[in-house]
């Protein structure tokens, strides 16, 4: 009884999910499949025949293999950031579940802060003309250092609480320096939310586009949202070479999605059950 | 440099000494973070404080009081985006709480292929927003886009989606609640499973029907979810940019304009003072809002 009834829910929750969720990315695949004069259509049908290469060709040679290097950008700049922030955030997070201070209801309120308060842009911008960084990658680096340093360190102090202290202890004991036993003892015992903070803080660097729209001005330095957000304009006949871009910067997400589901999950949802 | 000397100094000695404890979690840990987070995050946004008084270049700032702010409040456009702000919160963070628990609910119970059904409305969540925004607009054109094809077939004619000013935020709203619920979902079935199943037991012993279940169990021992859920999606839909921006810029006219959509216009029309007066609107907005509703969240379920 019970069974039928969940197989009947499931069948219905798949239909339904299949509409919803599945049609809009089919419908990204099949229009990157077709040429541009069936892609002009755009509606919902078979490609008439295979011309996936040709659009990818197409799309990477625009303008100067802009393509190409928008992603050594966003490679760049996701990778560096999310290093930085890894070492950056661990150590306060360390230093923050360890030492009780007078300014750790100082720091918790910044990081609050910084969870909450949107950038203020324009003196920004100014700030990174005076320090000759703007529409740079490091500068644009820093900014994402910046940005994403609270929920790093909170994710960071949280997991650093549950390791005992009589570990550092036992190094400290040994003639371990500060620095040896942060880097020796605590950071490889962090592994599991060190992975965690690398996959959620890539897809949201990979994917932010408003930064980049502000700081990083200038085609030499293009990331691939801002290259995508420049191809609808120009590619607004050739919806085929649009929709193989949307499919090209989809891949990176979709290897992070089934290679780190689970840390994923666990990332976005950390703090959900303890409010 | 004293630390480490200080450490040195004791090493095989005795057990650790409370000064000892102090040295080694040294302060200077935070100053990397510190100095890179006070520069680029807090500096700026203390000074738009005065920004937002003068009339601004970049080069010299004139001051000229709360012209700024008078102009928020007087022109209707820029009423319009403060208004629009708070629609677009409510509707997507209401929409993603709902439906966040609806499909939680549903994939914690026995059903099949409950690891698609999952993977299939998270993914949603890691794709690019502007590519997502570019999918839909082409998709909810009004005569050539899939979705009111798909409705014809019914036999319902379908709305311009994004052409009618009285409808192009809530359809914005709606795909970004598409995008974001998959989070929702997360969060509510991490906050679901760890309810003790002894209280659906007591509940099934005291005869509850499915809905008391819902309504007396489920409900209140999911707060700090339904908590997470709601500031987190009520932030986001406060500050949300790009979703907007790559599907209406904000049109038709002014009608899907939010505050941080008008602080990149008058950014680019080089009105700095009043795209940096818009900035402290939407940061103030954000604390009348958002601090009083996470008391309020946190304040109910200290009295359970």
């Amino acid at each position: 009884m019970k069974n039928r009834a969940s197989v009947i829910s499931g069948i219905a929750a798949i239909v339904f999910s299949f509409f919803v969720f599945v049609i809009p990315f089919l419908f990204i695949i099949l229009m990157s499949f077709k040429d541009r004069q069936q892609a002009s259509l755009r509606d919902f049908s078979w490609p008439n025949g295979f011309h996936l290469w040709d659009n990818l060709v197409a799309v990477v040679s625009t303008r100067n293999w802009m393509m190409v290097t928008a992603f050594i950008n966003s490679s760049l700049i996701t990778v560096v950031s999310v290093t930085l922030l890894i070492v950056l955030a661990a150590m306060v997070g360390f230093v923050l579940a360890r030492r009780k201070a007078k300014w750790n209801g100082t720091i918790e309120f910044l990081i609050l802060a910084g969870l909450m308060i949107p950038p203020a842009v324009v003196p920004t911008i100014w700030l990174l003309q005076g320090l000759k960084l703007f529409g740079t990658l490091h500068g644009m680096i820093l900014i994402q250092v910046a940005y994403n340093l609270p929920f790093s360190i909170i994710l960071y102090r949280a997991f650093i609480a549950t390791i005992p202290r009589e570990l550092d202890e036992a190094a400290i004991i040994d003639g371990a320096r500060p620095l040896d036993v942060f880097f020796r003892v605590i950071l490889p015992l962090l592994w599991p939310v060190t992975v965690t903070n690398i996959v959620v803080q890539s897809v949201g660097i990979f994917n932010d586009f408003t930064n980049p729209l502000y700081y990083l001005p200038g085609s030499s330095n293009a990331t691939v949202q801002l290259t995508l957000y420049n191809f609808q304009s120009q590619f607004n006949t050739s919806y085929n070479l649009l929709f193989t871009n949307i499919l090209l910067i989809t891949i990176p997400p979709l290897i992070v999605f089934l290679f780190f589901n689970r840390q994923i999950v666990a990332g976005m949802t950390a703090g959900a059950v303890k409010g | 440099m004293s630390v480490a000397t200080a450490t040195e100094a004791t090493i095989g000695r005795g057990p650790v000494s409370a000064a000892k404890r102090e040295t080694a979690y040294p302060g200077w840990f935070l100053l990397p973070a510190a100095v890179i987070y006070s520069v680029l995050f807090l500096l700026p946004t203390i000074s738009s404080l005065y920004f937002s008084l003068t009339r601004w270049t970049l080069f010299d700032a004139t001051f000229i009081g709360f012209d700024n702010f008078a102009q928020f409040f007087r022109e209707p456009f820029l009423i319009k985006g403060l208004v629009n702000t708070v629609i677009y919160a409510v509707v997507t963070s209401g929409m993603k709480v709902v439906l966040g628990m609806a499909l939680a609910l549903l994939l914690t119970s026995r059903i099949i292929a409950r690891g698609y059904l999952r993977s299939v409305v998270f993914f949603p969540v890691l794709v690019s927003t502007i590519g997502v925004g570019i999918t839909f607009t082409v998709l909810m054109h009004p005569t050539n886009g899939m979705i009111n094809e798909g409705l014809a077939l019914l036999g319902v004619k379908g709305p311009g989606w994004l052409t009618n000013p009285n409808l192009a935020l809530f359809s914005v709203a709606l795909v970004d609640v598409w995008k974001g619920v998959g989070l929702a979902t997360v969060i509510y079935i991490a906050g679901l499973v760890a309810i003790p199943r002894d209280y659906y037991e007591a509940a099934r012993i005291d005869g509850a029907t499915p809905w008391q279940n819902f309504w007396f169990v489920t409900l209140p021992l999911s707060r700090p979810a339904t908590a997470t859920v709601i500031t987190l999606s009520f932030i986001g839909g406060l500050r949300t940019f790009d979703l907007i921006w790559a599907m209406t810029k904000g049109g038709p006219g002014f009608s899907s304009d939010t505050i941080a959509s008008v602080i990149y216009k008058q950014y680019q029309a080089g009105f700095f003072g009043l795209s940096t007066a818009g900035n402290v609107v939407l940061f103030i907005l954000i604390a009348i809002l958002v601090v009083p509703l996470t008391m309020l969240l946190n304040r109910k379920r200290g009295h359970e």
